[in-house]
Parts: C-alpha cells; sequence; structure tokens
C-alpha cells in the first residue's frame, strides 16, 4: 500500500460512527461480566434469599410467626403469608451492605484495576477518549447496579413462591392490592434500590480515578462506605446525615404504602443525584488532566 | 487538502519537549526530534534515559511539562482522536485481560476505537491474529499466554487497522530467535508498504539490522540523531592483524600513526588515525618489517561502538 492509499484510508475512517459511545459501552459491560469476580458477586448476592428463606422456613415449621419480638429484617414477619414479601425482606436485608459493597468492588476497580493491569494506556491510545471512556464506566457501573439488584430481587421471588404461598399483597397501611399489583410495587421496589447505589457507584469511580492500584481503590470504596454507616447512626451528628448517601435508603419501604409516601423517596433521589453530579465531575476533572504513567 | 500537507511533515517531530516529574526529576530535557515519514527509526538509550516519557508524551499519555510534540503533523496531545487512530503502539510490553481469549482482547481494544468500525471487526482482528501468527492460539485465555505469546497479541492490537506510524517499544523482548526474525520481517514488510515505524530497543544488532535511522538518548537528553549509516561511520573502524610476531606488529603500527593499540593472543586490534593510511602500504611495511601476516583487514564500525564511543557506557547500564 502506497503512502497515498494510507492517507485516503485514514482520511475515509475520520469521521466517527454514529454509534461511537455504544461499542465501547457494550464491550465494557461485557467485560465487567465476565470477571469471574463479578460473577461470585451477584452469586453470593443471590444466596442471600436463599438463606433468609430457608432460615424462615425452618424458623416457622413449628407453628410460631417469624421474626418475633420485631428482630431482623424489615417485612419477615410476612414473608410466610406471602412469598412476594421475600423480595422486599431480601433487599431490605441486602441494601445496607452487601449490595453497595458489591457496586464499591465494581466501580472502585473501574479505572484503577485498568491502570493497574496495563490495559488503561491501550484503552487510551486506541484511542478511546477519557471523557467517552470515563463514561463507558460508569454507565457499566450502573448497568451493575441494576444487574445486582435484580438478581436479589429475581432470586428472593423464585425461593418465595417455592417455599411459601403466594397472594395479594396487604400493604403497610393495611391496604389489600391484587398479587400483579404487588409484583409492580415489587418492581419499583427493586428499581429505587438501584437508584440508591448511583451515589456510591460515582464515590467509587472517583476513587479509582485517584491510584493505580484496582485493590486499594476497591478497599477505600467499601472503607468509605463503612464509615457513612456509622456516622449516620450516631444522633448527635444529625446535621450532617441528611448528606450522607446512606441517609434515605430504606425510604423504598414507602413505595409499599397507599397512597405512595413520595418525600423521602424524591430525597433519594435528590441525594444520588448530588453525589453523581459532584463526585462524577471530579472523577472527570481528575481522569482528564492525569499523567497515566501506569 | 489537509492531508496532503500533514503528509510533507515529519511522522514525528518534537521541539524542546520536556518533561519534569512531580518529585522535581528531569525525566526529558529539551528534546529535538525528527522522524522522517517512511523511515524505520531506532529509539536508543539506557534504561532510564527517558525513552519511555518520551514515548508517552508522543501518545498523549501524559502531558509534556514544556515544548511540543507533533506527530503525523498534529500536536499532541490536543489532536489525540485524529491522530491515535492512525497510529498503532505497543508501549512497555503488552497489557492484556487475562480472563478473556487472545481475540476477545483484541475486539475490546478495537471497540475503544470510535473510528473502527464494528462491522468489519472480526476479520480485521482474524487478519492481525494471522500476521502475528497467533489464529491457533487466540480461543486460549491469555493468562495462559507466554510472554512471546503476549507480545504477538499486543502487536497484533497495533495492526488492527491500516497505520501510518508504528510506534513499538522492545517489541522482541521476550521472543525465541525464530520470533525475532519473524517481527524483523514484519516491520521490513510494514515498512516497505510505507509504514513510518518507530522502534525503540535495546538490542544494538536488531537496530542496525532494520533501521534507516536512529537516535541515542542519555539522561533525558538527545546525544545524537540521523541516519544508521552515518552514526556508524561517526565512530572510526578498527585494524586488526592476525600475526606470530605481535611485538614487532605493534612496533611498525605505531610508527604509522595507529592508536589504541591491543594484544590479544595472536590478534593486534588498533585505532586507524584520522587521515587514513593506504592499507596496503600498512600491510607492505609489516611484511618488510619481516611480520609474518596471516590476516589483515578493518573491522567496520558497528552501532554498537558508535554508541559506547557516545554515552561512554555499556548499554544497560541505568542512567
Amino acid at each position: 500500500m502506497s503512502q497515498a492509499e494510507l492517507t485516503t484510508a485514514a482520511a475515509g475512517r475520520a469521521a466517527p460512527s454514529p454509534l461511537w459511545a455504544l461499542s465501547l459501552f457494550r464491550s465494557e459491560v461485557g467485560t465487567v461480566f465476565r470477571r469471574w469476580r463479578t460473577i461470585a458477586l451477584l452469586g453470593v448476592l443471590a444466596a442471600v434469599p436463599v438463606l433468609v428463606g430457608i432460615a424462615v422456613k425452618m424458623e416457622t415449621d413449628d407453628g410460631g410467626a417469624a421474626g418475633h419480638g420485631g428482630g431482623g429484617p424489615a417485612f419477615i414477619s410476612q414473608v410466610t403469608n406471602n412469598g412476594l414479601f421475600l423480595v422486599f425482606t431480601s433487599l431490605a436485608a441486602t441494601l445496607p451492605f452487601f449490595l453497595p459493597m458489591a457496586v464499591g468492588v465494581v466501580a472502585g476497580d473501574s479505572v484503577a484495576g485498568e491502570a493497574s493491569s496495563g490495559t488503561l494506556r491501550y484503552l487510551l491510545v486506541a484511542p478511546a477518549g477519557r471523557t467517552r471512556l470515563l463514561l463507558a464506566k460508569f454507565s457499566a457501573t450502573l448497568a451493575f447496579c441494576c444487574a445486582a439488584t435484580l438478581t436479589v430481587a429475581a432470586s428472593a421471588l423464585a425461593v418465595g413462591a417455592i417455599l411459601f404461598p403466594l397472594g395479594d399483597v396487604t400493604l403497610i397501611s393495611g391496604v389489600t392490592v391484587s398479587f400483579g399489583e404487588g409484583l409492580l410495587r415489587a418492581l419499583a421496589v427493586a428499581g429505587a434500590v438501584a437508584l440508591s447505589l448511583v451515589g456510591i457507584a460515582a464515590l467509587g469511580l472517583f476513587v479509582s480515578t485517584l491510584t493505580n492500584s484496582g485493590i486499594a481503590a476497591m478497599a477505600t470504596t467499601v472503607g468509605l462506605l463503612i464509615t457513612a454507616q456509622i456516622v449516620d447512626q450516631f444522633p448527635q451528628l444529625h446535621a450532617v446525615q441528611p448528606y450522607l448517601f446512606p441517609h434515605y435508603w430504606l425510604s423504598f419501604a414507602d413505595l409499599l404504602r397507599a397512597p405512595v409516601y413520595w418525600d423521602q423517596l424524591l430525597d433519594n433521589v435528590g441525594l444520588q443525584a448530588l453525589y453523581a453530579a459532584v463526585f462524577g465531575s471530579a472523577a472527570w476533572a481528575r481522569f482528564t488532566s492525569k499523567d497515566v504513567t501506569a | 487538502m489537509e492531508a496532503l500537507s500533514a503528509a510533507g511533515e515529519p511522522a514525528i517531530a518534537t521541539h524542546a519537549l520536556t518533561k519534569r516529574y512531580r518529585g522535581g526529576q528531569l525525566a526529558v530535557d529539551r528534546l529535538d526530534l525528527v522522524v522522517p515519514r517512511g523511515s524505520v527509526f531506532g529509539f536508543l538509550g539506557p534504561n532510564g534515559s527517558g525513552k519511555t516519557t518520551t514515548i508517552r508524551m508522543l501518545m498523549g499519555l501524559i502531558e509534556p511539562t514544556s515544548g511540543t510534540a507533533r506527530v503525523l503533523g498534529e500536536e499532541m496531545p490536543r489532536a489525540g482522536r485524529r491522530v491515535l487512530p492512525r497510529v498503532g503502539a505497543l508501549i512497555e510490553g503488552p497489557a492484556l485481560y487475562g480472563f478473556l481469549t487472545g481475540r476477545d482482547n483484541l475486539l475490546r481494544f478495537d471497540a475503544a476505537d470510535p473510528t473502527a468500525d464494528p462491522r468489519t471487526r472480526r476479520a480485521r482482528v482474524d487478519a492481525a491474529l494471522d500476521r502475528v501468527g497467533l489464529v491457533a492460539a487466540a480461543g486460549k485465555k491469555a493468562r495462559a499466554y507466554s510472554l512471546g505469546m503476549k507480545q504477538r497479541l499486543g502487536l497484533a492490537a497495533a495492526l488492527l487497522q491500516p497505520r501510518e506510524l508504528l510506534v513499538l517499544d522492545e517489541p522482541t523482548n521476550g521472543l525465541d530467535p525464530q520470533g525475532m526474525r519473524e517481527i524483523r520481517t514484519l516491520v521490513r514488510g510494514l515498512a516497505s508498504e510505507g509504514t513510518t515505524v518507530f522502534l525503540s530497543s535495546h538490542l544494538l544488532d536488531e537496530i542496525e539490522q532494520v533501521c534507516t535511522h536512529a537516535a541515542v538518548m542519555a539522561q533525558g537528553r538527545l546525544l545524537t540523531q540521523g541516519t544508521v549509516a552515518e552514526l556508524a561511520s561517526s565512530a572510526r573502524g578498527r585494524l586488526a592483524v592476525t600475526t606470530p610476531d605481535t611485538a614487532e606488529a605493534v612496533r611498525v603500527l605505531k610508527e604509522h600513526g595507529v592508536n589504541d593499540l591491543t594484544v590479544d593472543d595472536d590478534r593486534v586490534t588498533g585505532e586507524l588515525p584520522a587521515a587514513v593510511p593506504e592499507l596496503a602500504e600498512l600491510n607492505a611495511a609489516l611484511v618488510r618489517a619481516g611480520v609474518r601476516v596471516r590476516s589483515f583487514g578493518t573491522a567496520r564500525a558497528s552501532l554498537e561502538d558508535a554508541f559506547v564511543a557516545l554515552t561512554g557506557e555499556g548499554f544497560d547500564v541505568a542512567g
């Protein structure tokens, strides 16, 4: 091939494809979900409803009610009457730690993991474009948030259907709705839970741009999660609590009222959007100006 | 025509390119490098001399502290999105996703390039695998690859598209002699198609065999650049005489102005003076003096001689 032909070939493909962002996003999602670690995280999340379901079944087989004395996660006392409640119980049980930890691992590893394996430099000279790569990483992490939440919900629904009866759903406010509407509300709850994870996803992405060690970024993100959870427990610190990303997490229960209480749900959405904006911008500022030496 | 005017410019041209790391360490110091289009350019220097930092600045991975770098006629890192699709690079060894197969690794790197056409992706990946002789192992997980196979896969990633410039940092690292020869053949083939190849290597004879041009760096500075023939001729050749009468030979040669004479068994070598005397006369003088000459000749200066003369040290010594 002559020099002239090379130049024409280059000019011919100079215009980026209209689907320029999607190609990398699809590759990114594929890469995240083909990692053995991601499969293991989803496996652990799927096992939680199985454990809860079996525990409730064993405890109630002798005729007693589950979670007597008000102990255990929310809704656990209702599981024996209606398997659908296992979905709510499992989401309430995994939201404080298991779910955000899994998201923290994936988000923390997203940029730092590529830096430590050296593949980051090859993506950048491809050239992925720093902003485009960061957007693809963030979208793939959000896809993982949805997948993780749906894994818990689907596993809980399956276990609930096998171990317990299904039927009309009595909401927190005492109103009974059909099983179909109950399912829709379960889907809405899963959506609210997935949205609750946006904040830690953005935080993890930012931490991930600060270091070249995937392990350090994952540990820092999970450490921040634990710190926020602890600070959220102290009444003396109530001034900062409304700004902590886990503060409104359990507001998803308000979707099980008729009519739905929107206040805290909307506060949660606003807070997660704030985290995404602040830490997303910080990650962008850091990543687009950083010297890639790994 | 922007493309035509750009084609007239060198493939790489830096002006006073400088990188000072945050610790204050000066990695690259006012580098003026010119890589002509169509050349196979050898980039030499001891470890730690700033070669990789230079390559990273050229590829837009790190920001220069001062100075400019133009690649294919456009300024880096600003024009990276236009320049980098026309550049294939292998930087500081291959880096792969161990849990993906060789083919899937290439598919991922190709997906990262916004100018790469997804419709031809599989065909281009297969062609690149074929070019580096990795078709048989394409379905294996990359973590099971040997260093040589990883190196080949890294090269394949640089060859996913027709490129105007290839930047290859130590491309034969970890390859067996057969593999090294294949890579050299590949580089020559690419160069004959019109691709400019910028090659860093610590194997001087490799550079000498493949490259048309070379530059030498030490401690962040450019010591010299030019064609390989110019560089090698800048180091003078040495005279070598094999004789059983070494003492007498040394005396005669010294009289004729040959310096730095050393005797090694029956072999006398020395540096010819700047005004090279007629070699036949020199030989006749030896014979007249009764020196029994078994062989007589000059050893052509190698790039290694030139390199040692420039840096005054062995090649793999860190700067």
